[in-house]
């Protein structure tokens, strides 16, 4: 047998095998059709554009939850730090979208003066323009790439890998595990949330960077189109990730991991370098969940430090969880569900629940039944809807 | 009859004899030369009045000016004299200014009330100052000591000094002397007697030692072509390094020694105001679109006249190079000035050992509030291996059992006393209903006990929430736990401080006992060790792990009442304290209260150290001492004081 045949058959036995990321990839295609033909851009106008950069950051979310899965649901590693990497990749990414749309703006403002601008000058205002919120107008040395679209995404890629490498060399060399793992990731986000709180952090303090929503160059194009592209991009993103994700647990490497979750010391004591397979997924997770921001944040049109919290990593957990873990499906429907659901509560689209002596506010108690929702499916349902789902996929086949 | 013409004649003489001599010393008449400025003084005028008073020496004066500033002043509208009176309204009884003897009872509206304002009135005290001094009643004479301190100047040393022979009080004498030399410093006729008097306060740390010494040095920055040899010069500067270039250059254009130099601006606008027809000379404006190209053209115009010629780098430098920039001190006289610095760089380093102990208090405090704070969460954890993300909450849940306990007493000292017990209770209350209902369910999951933990807290956050609103409710302290235990100007601690180490101290005392010498403690230890193993010892693990969850949660509670008294109390008070009590943990080590004081210990102090380094950023302090821990992992993966041998499992 040829060594194409043979690749073409490993191939079509990876979709043989796993016939549910094929259903997925239908589903997100169909999904990412539907939502087109029902655009204000592309389709009948069904749905708002808001609606639209819903969607899309849910694809997101759903993204970094799938990354969420494979660390933890896979590998074990409750890592209590991914939503940093997610914040990390859209602060890369907005660096480039705030610079170059405030060059645009500054330079238009500067063609009116009498002597056509000088690049000092330009570098100047901008400084001005961007970091005059929290006192400075030097453009600080980070900054220093933050025109070329080039290296700020291969930053988007590699900030976070490289602090996910360094930090996962760090716990991993010394056997950090279980809870002291997820505390240690915990401390980690903490500390990287507290310091670009800082004004002096050189990415704005807790301003954030905003006006993200608005790409450089496509100035005329309307935002209902771009919301469209980006729900493209996202589903592009989220299908590519879904088959990475499904891929990397479906071989070898996916017993393997699936082997240090379950008996650490075992998987061990066979011979496998267990922290290098940990390292790898740790930080592969990283970078998905760097991409998933960078997507996320233009959307959004806003990112600043308290997204980085670690209230939102636990969250993370929560929704992957309540999906499932282990399923990478299942992760996708927890954070689709879990997001979804969150906003339509706090944003006052369910209605109030009037009890006579008082009422039920949503925007209140959601966070309350949320919690205690959350402890009631980790005690009864374990496995979370994903657990579910394969109850009744076994009950028809029996 | 003999009698009443003696009396008669003794009284007219008297009368007679005394009328020139009370010509002479009385108060009336100096009070009306001045009494426009006494009816209605300003701060500038009051002092002039004063001083009057005073030259004249007359009897009474410094009687007069306490009445004055207390008020008891009046003056009559139909002849204008001044009489003491109360500070009061309707009938007035007048004393005359002189006699002191009854002048009859006037009504307020034939009268006008001298009514100095509070400007008026510090004049008056600060001259009545020199007088209390000496005052028999030692109360006064602290008063009067106090209000010199605050505001002393020149004209007060020598009252000061004369006072001093005659004091008594051990206290105030040392504080009459203390002054004495502070104003010496400053104000000290010869220069020896002012370097005695700072030889004086070598390593004295009051800051009252620095107010005075720290103006004889404040320096004044002057440029010129060479050293000039008569002023007292601290030190030269050298440009680039000492001083910014451009700011130097802008000095030596002030004092006329450089042409001003061209700067940008004006560059851009002599090229504006040259420009026609959208060039100028033959260069297009266009083509101005660079710095370089900028220059060029301005260059282009200063040779042809049109605008002053730009400083070359060259000749900048060599313009730096040739003059030299010193600071001067504001003191001429060079022998007061190097005992000024002597004395104080020997207060500096007195000043510096005073702040490393404040530090360590404020350390010691710290770790007081880490370990209360994390205590609970090592107990916990080290008996069943489970994270308690709830325990901030519990905390929380102590702050606000103080707060409605305080809505009921009024009484804080007893309503502090009340809650202590009730917000243990309540969170014990708590903790065992959490294990009961959820962490037991989830024995030998430790991940997701550490999730389901994590949605009770954000419910309960939420709930809190929900319940008292998002607004800060105050936990307020007895009042003999205001103010603070002041060592000197630098080391001070709060009693409430004070008060949360006691706490701290007394629960670790117990928490000690009741793990080695109760029965309790040794099935803890037990459980803690090897649960299977007590299990058939005929303990009961579940039983434990109740208790030792109620007794972890309990002291959440308490903690929560002590933070309360110094924070705001918020549905975040907890979540603010979670992740270092984590760190108290993870550093110190699990399943032993020593190792949880070690923890607290160091992520205390290296807080502090590290807010000591950077005191304007507290942000930084936390970054980099989460930092220091995740480093600090690397090395004592199992915290400082680590369970040994089988007991430390797997």
């Amino acid at each position: 047998m040829s060594e194409t045949a043979l690749n073409t058959l490993q191939q079509r036995s990876f979709f043989l095998r796993n016939p549910s990321v094929l259903v997925f990839l239908a589903i997100l295609s169909l999904l990412t059709l539907g939502a087109t033909l029902m655009s204000e851009a592309f389709g009948i106008g069904l749905l708002s554009t808001s609606f639209i950069k819903t969607l899309g950051k849910t694809l997101c979310l759903c993204l970094i939850a799938i990354a969420m899965d494979l660390v933890w649901g896979y590998c074990g590693i409750l890592s209590l730090g991914h939503f940093a990497f997610f914040g990390l990749g859209g602060y890369m990414i907005g660096m480039w979208l705030m610079y170059e749309r405030t060059k645009d703006i500054v330079v238009e403002s500067l063609a009116g003066q009498a002597l056509p601008p000088t690049p000092e000058e330009i570098r100047d205002a901008i400084g001005t323009q961007i970091f005059g919120v929290v006192g400075g107008s030097e453009i600080p040395a980070i900054w220093y790439f933050a025109d070329s679209l080039a290296v700020q995404l291969a930053f988007v890629v590699l900030v976070p890998g490289v602090l996910a490498l360094g930090f996962g060399w760090l716990a991993f060399r010394s056997r950090v595990t279980g809870v002291y793992l997820s505390i240690l990731t915990q401390a980690m986000t903490l500390a990287l949330s507290l310091y670009l709180f800082q004004n002096d952090s050189g990415l704005r303090g807790n301003n954030g960077l905003s006006g993200l929503q608005n790409i450089p160059g496509l100035t005329l194009v309307p935002q209902a189109v771009i919301s469209v592209w980006f729900l493209w991009a996202s589903a592009l993103a989220l299908g590519l990730g879904y088959l990475l994700a499904a891929w990397v647990v479906s071989g070898k490497f996916g017993n393997v991991i699936r082997g240090i979750r379950d008996d650490e010391p075992r998987v061990r004591f066979l011979g496998y370098p267990v922290e290098t397979y940990k390292l790898f997924i740790f930080t592969l997770t990283a970078v998905i969940a760097g991409i998933a921001g960078a997507l996320y944040y233009p959307q959004a049109g806003i990112i600043n430090p308290a997204e980085l919290a670690p209230i939102a990593s636990i969250f993370l957990a929560v929704w992957v969880a309540i999906g499932g873990r282990g399923r990478l499906y299942g992760a996708v429907i927890g954070a689709a569900l879990v997001s979804l659901l969150s906003s339509a509560f706090t944003g006052g689209q369910v209605p109030d629940i009037p009890l006579g002596f008082a009422t039920i506010q949503w925007v209140d108690w959601w966070t309350v039944l949320l919690g205690f929702g959350f402890v009631l499916v980790t005690l009864f349902a374990p496995q979370g809807i994903g657990g579910l789902v394969d109850q009744l996929v076994r009950k028809g086949d029996r | 009859m003999r009698l009443l013409i003696l009396c008669l004649l003794s009284a007219s003489i008297f009368l007679t004899i005394r009328q020139p001599v009370a010509l002479a010393n009385d108060l009336q008449p100096v009070l009306q030369e001045n009494a426009s400025v006494i009816e209605r003084p300003s701060r500038q005028t009051a002092g002039i009045a004063i001083e009057a008073l005073f030259a004249s020496g007359a009897a009474g004066v410094t009687h007069f000016l306490a009445q004055w500033r207390d008020k008891q002043v009046w003056r009559t509208k139909e002849d204008g004299i001044f009489y003491f009176g109360p500070d009061a309204r309707g009938d007035i009884e007048l004393v005359d200014i002189d006699t002191g003897e009854s002048a009859g009872t006037v009504s307020s509206r034939d009268l006008v009330q001298v009514k100095p304002n509070s400007g008026v009135r510090a004049v008056i005290d600060a001259a009545l100052v020199r007088f209390q001094l000496s005052d028999p009643d030692p109360t006064v004479r602290a008063v009067a000591l106090d209000t010199l301190e605050r505001s002393a100047d020149a004209s007060q040393l020598i009252p000061l000094r004369a006072s001093i022979q005659e004091e008594t009080d051990p206290d105030l004498r040392s504080r009459k002397e203390r002054l004495e030399g502070l104003l010496i410093i400053s104000y000290g006729q010869s220069a020896e007697e002012r370097i005695a008097a700072m030889e004086r306060f070598k390593g004295d740390t009051g800051i009252d030692v620095r107010a005075a010494i720290n103006p004889l040095l404040a320096t004044r920055l002057e440029v010129a072509k060479s050293l000039p040899g008569d002023k007292n010069v601290a030190r030269t500067l050298v440009p680039g390094r000492d001083i910014d270039l451009d700011v130097a250059y802008a000095m030596l254009v002030d004092a006329d020694f450089a042409p001003a130099p061209v700067t940008r601006a004006d560059r851009n606008a002599a090229l504006v105001s040259h420009a026609a027809d959208g060039r100028i000379g033959a260069i297009l404006l266009e083509t101005l679109n660079t710095e370089a190209a900028r220059d060029a053209a301005y260059q282009s115009l200063a040779e042809t006249g049109k605008v002053p010629p730009t400083v070359g780098a060259e000749e900048r430098g060599s313009l730096l190079a040739n003059h030299v920039f010193y600071e001067v001190y504001a003191e001429p006289d060079r022998a007061v000035t190097a005992a000024a610095v002597g004395t104080l760089n020997s207060i500096n380093r007195a000043v510096d050992l005073n702040q490393l102990a404040d530090l360590a208090l404020d350390a010691l405090s710290l770790a007081s509030i880490y370990f209360l704070a994390a205590i609970g969460l090592a107990i916990t954890f080290g008996v069943m291996g489970v994270i308690n993300m709830a325990h901030g909450e519990f905390i929380m849940m102590g702050a606000y059992t103080g707060y409605v306990v305080q809505q009921f007493i009024s009484n804080y000292t007893v309503s502090i006393l009340v809650a202590l017990p009730l917000a243990f209770a309540v969170t014990f209350a708590a903790g065992v209903l959490l294990e009961r209902l959820v962490i037991r369910h989830l024995m030998h999951r430790p991940l997701e006990t550490l999730l389901a933990t994590f949605g009770v807290s954000i419910a309960l956050q939420q709930l809190a929430k929900n319940i008292f609103g998002t607004q800060a409710r105050p936990l307020t302290a007895p009042e003999w736990l205001d103010g603070s235990l002041a060592f000197n100007d630098i080391v001070s601690i709060s009693y409430i401080r004070i008060a949360i180490f006691v706490l701290a101290v007394i629960f670790f005392l117990l928490l000690l006992f009741i793990l080695k010498r109760t029965r309790l403690g040794l099935e803890v230890r037990a459980v803690t060790q090897n649960p299977s193993m007590a299990s058939s010892m005929g303990i009961n693990p579940d039983r434990i792990n109740m208790l030792t969850f109620g007794l972890g949660s309990g002291i959440a509670g308490i903690a929560g009442v002590a933070i309360g008294l110094f924070a705001q109390v918020t549905s975040e008070l907890g979540a603010n304290y979670i992740v270092q009590s984590f760190m108290t943990v993870v550093v110190g080590g699990v399943g032993n209260i020593w190792g949880t004081l070690a923890g607290a210990g160091m992520i205390g102090s290296l807080q502090k150290i590290i807010e000591w380094f950077n005191p304007s950023n507290t942000l930084a302090a936390q970054t980099y001492m989460i930092m220091f821990v995740i480093i600090f992992i690397q090395f004592r993966p199992k915290g400082i004081i680590a369970l040994k041998g089988r007991a430390a499992g797997d």
